[in-house]
């Protein structure tokens, strides 16, 4: 079974800075953390102190709600420190590598000789459980649920994403083993998302699983937007998704019993000398990243995942659990003067055609920018509400999902598609917008109000 | 360049909260916003932003309406001269053109600076930044009213349309009507004597007068200007709704630049046209009359008073377009039917919404269950 989707709206942001086809030699930072922050709707409950030891595997901190959702150590080493917020709230935890690169052993076998069940400890008590994404809401999955079917979406469409099927071409194995993995737990429902323009020697062509093949511009490869053309989802029906980055490592705990989150990144953005790509794991320290200088004139914003959606970890910030790559953008503090009236404004980028900028996709790579984190203007209420279904490729009415939102309307939440969409597959609206509304924080609170409404 | 932001950096915190004359910070931003992009960095969400903002599409409709704006104030000139009689010898262009800019520019300046004064005043009050949408509307105004309205008259249509109009709804993105077609409404119930009647020159020519000559006598056309002088706008009317040529260059502008639907304005046509077939006036003569084009270009395409929904604008528009032609062919009483159903559309916006949004969920919620 292979299906095609063409979809027509969206928008490849062309951005400077992509990453080179080069990997460096891994990279490893004297500490890592564990951000409880990476995970939405976690209540972190502390399983250690500063100063016990712990080796790549080990619980760290669970779910307070879900106590057998663990989140274990990417490394060995011993826990530094627990840094809080305000309130006390759990940040992050510290664990200084001790360079032994020790693995806690995990009894995996075939996963055809294991019952669901126990496939489902063995996730849970190595810290993989995590990697499970369910849908509605995009929050970590539950570990009594059965989904209706599990997507993979196998290319990244956001802007300077990684070339996954450069960053996974020696995972093959890994992944092959993922999938025998998810497949027990949801039997002949496993759907793999490509893009036309996935390779034919790809590892993705290699899987097994039902495949759709996805053409367009971004966000056609976000999950949300591939379940919402293959089977949309309404209440009371769950869709857990996962990304090739926690299929592979569900597969390497079954090849070799240890929870190896070790990741090929790319390092990416318009503020670097160098791009490429990097061999490490998650909760790597920004400092790490020597290899890649960038113009120390400016500021610049140090970004854990895409520029779309990423968190601003900053120069001592650390990876994020769920990212694959690392943008650097300068950071916009510069003033213009009658910038809006300028006719031209060539080195602005806009996809809005009150520029001329906007036919810079069609120069192809000549035609890049290197975006700062200016807004770019004020904040305004909603006035042009045209150009957010231009940049989302699904039937969605973005701008009175948003008003119900504000309006915590429940039951308007629900007919416009709350439990479709998760705050990145609306982030283009929000780049697009000219009154310059934070349409992904107002989308999370949406659904942060559902979660708590539906309890 | 540096100057002007160290100047603006200097005095700064005189205006801040605190300062001096903090009371007038709002004032103090918007000028500051106004002379040099902010300097805010993203927060939350996306650490990228598009470029375009309001300012830059309020200025791309102002910019739309400056061929109308010129041309309003050659013809407003070249009305003069012609009234001086058949006989009288036209001076040269520039003089005709001075003679209207004279005439024109008050009103600019009467519109913008009473406008702008309440938004910011409003602003002020509420500590909010002030909105920008009343670039366009303190052009539009100026445009869609005769040339010899007094001028206290054009300032209490500006108030009001401003103030019960826009900012008691909240502001920019919250009014239920356009606000320059209200102060126009404001104008022609108030004081209907300026709009239409024998002091002035009326709206075009479909006031009551021609239109019923039109159906009565057969040999109306001898009276009443030709369709081509009609199209170029070479006649008598508010200032800026003549020329349908520079209301097509705006159109053009407004298309182009995707700032204003031209599902609108197509729709729009369409419907007029279609309703036109019904008699009375020829369909070509509906569509170049009166205040037809220029409301269909410019102020049913509002994208704050017309539907947000792709579907809603196709029957929005078409309705405009029909109600506009019905209210000239059967309502004598009121001459000029585009205001009135550009308005009375804007109050159903919200109604035709909310069935297209009925139908797009019930399509949703059918797929939905299709793939349970």
């Amino acid at each position: 079974m292979c299906a095609h989707y063409k979809l027509r709206r969206g928008l490849n942001i062309p951005l400077k800075g992509k990453a080179d086809m080069i990997t460096d030699p891994p990279v490893v930072s004297a500490l890592y953390a564990l951000k409880p922050t990476d995970f939405k709707h976690i209540v972190p409950k502390l399983l250690v102190r500063e100063g016990d030891a712990v080796k790549a595997g080990s619980p760290v901190y669970c779910d307070k709600n879900r106590p057998e959702v663990r989140f274990t150590s990417p490394v060995s080493g011993t826990v530094q420190s627990i840094v809080r917020g305000e309130k006390r709230r759990l940040e992050a935890i510290e664990i200084l590598d001790d360079g032994k690169n020790e693995f806690l052993q995990f009894p995996a076998e075939a996963p055809e000789t294991m019952s669901a069940q126990k496939i489902r400890e063995l996730l849970l008590e190595s810290g993989c459980w995590p990697f499970i994404i369910r849908r509605p809401y995009g929050i970590t999955a539950h570990p009594g649920e059965t989904p209706k079917a599990v997507f993979i979406s196998c290319f990244d469409s956001a802007p300077l994403a990684p070339d996954l099927d450069y960053a996974f071409a020696d995972r093959e194995e890994a992944l092959k083993m993922g999938l025998r993995v998810m497949e027990r737990l949801c039997q002949g429902k496993i759907h793999l998302g490509l893009s036309d323009k996935t390779s034919p020697h790809s590892v993705f062509r290699r899987l097994q699983g039902v495949v759709h093949t996805f053409s367009g511009p971004h966000p056609a490869g976000n999950t949300g937007i591939q379940i919402h053309h293959v089977s949309p989802i309404g209440k009371d029906q769950v869709v857990w998704t996962l990304t090739p980055l926690g299929l592979s490592v569900i597969g390497e705990l079954f090849l070799k019993g240890i929870y190896d989150t070790t990741r090929t990144v790319a390092v990416t953005g318009p503020s670097l000398h160098r791009t490429g790509y990097i061999r490490c794991r998650p909760g790597l320290h920004m400092k790490a990243l020597e290899a890649f200088p960038y113009d120390k004139d400016g500021e610049v914003r140090i970004i854990s995942g895409n520029p779309l959606t990423g968190d601003n970890v900053g120069k001592d910030g650390f990876l994020g659990f769920h990212h694959g790559q690392i943008t650097f953008l300068p950071e916009g503090h510069s003033r213009e003067l009658l910038g809006w009236a300028r006719p031209l404004r060539l080195h602005k980028f806009s996809a809005a055609r009150t520029y001329v900028s906007y036919l810079a996709p069609l120069l192809g790579k000549t035609g890049r920018f290197s975006l700062n984190t200016n807004t770019n203007g004020g904040a305004r209420a909603f006035v042009l509400t045209e150009g957010y279904q231009k940049v989302l490729p699904a039937d969605i009415f973005v701008s009175f999902l948003i008003k119900a939102v504000l309006a915590k309307d429940i039951d308007k939440m629900e007919q416009f598609g709350i439990y479709e969409m998760i705050p990145e597959d609306l982030a283009l609206c929000e780049f697009i917008c000219p009154s310059k509304i934070e349409i992904q924080d107002i989308l999370q609170q949406g659904i942060d109000l559902m979660i708590k409404e539906m309890q | 360049m540096k100057g002007i932001e160290k100047i603006v950096n200097r005095i700064k915190p005189v205006f801040s909260k605190g300062g001096k004359l903090g009371f007038l910070h709002s004032t103090f931003d918007a000028f500051e916003s106004f002379l040099l992009v902010p300097a805010t960095v993203t927060g939350k969400g996306s650490h990228i932003r598009d470029c375009n903002d309001l300012k830059r599409v309020m200025i791309v409709v102002v910019i739309a309406l400056v061929p109308c704006l010129l041309f309003g104030m050659y013809n407003t000139g070249l009305q003069h001269y012609l009234a001086m009689g058949p006989g009288a010898e036209l001076p040269g262009f520039f003089q005709i053109f001075w003679y209207g800019f004279l005439r024109v520019i008050p009103l600019v300046i009467v519109s913008y600076v009473v406008g702008l004064g309440i938004e910011f005043t409003v602003a002020q009050v509420r500590g909010h930044e002030v909105n920008e949408g009343y670039l366009v509307t303190g052009m539009l105004i100026p445009l869609i009213v005769p040339v010899t309205i007094p001028l206290w008259m054009l300032a209490t249509a500006v108030a009001f349309s401003v103030l019960i109009g826009k900012e008691i709804f909240g502001g920019t993105g919250m009014n239920i009507w356009n606000p320059a077609l209200l102060a126009r409404a404001f104008l022609f119930f108030s004081y209907p004597g300026y709009m239409t009647g024998d002091k002035v020159w009326i709206d075009g020519f479909s006031g009551a007068t021609p239109l019923a000559l039109w159906t009565e006598q057969a040999g109306a056309a001898q009276t009443m200007p030709s369709w081509r002088d009609m199209f170029l706008g070479f006649i008598p009317g508010s200032v800026g709704e003549t020329s349908v040529v520079c209301i097509m260059l705006g159109a053009a502008i407004l298309i182009y630049t995707g700032v204003a639907s031209w599902k609108i304005m197509v729709s729009c046509l369409a419907g007029a046209s279609l309703t036109g077939l019904l008699g009375g006036i020829p369909v070509h003569y509906h569509l170049v009359m009166g205040g037809f084009a220029f409301g269909c270009v410019f102020m049913a395409t509002d994208p704050v008073t017309s539907p947000q929904t792709e579907a809603g604008k196709w029957f929005y528009g078409a309705l405009i377009g029909i109600l506009t032609v019905i209210i000239r062919l059967f309502n004598p009483g009121y001459p000029e039917g585009m205001m009135l159903a550009i308005l009375l559309m804007n109050t159903f916006a919200p109604l035709i919404d909310h069935y297209v949004v009925a139908v797009h969920v019930k399509r949703k919620m059918k797929r939905i269950a299709a793939n349970g």
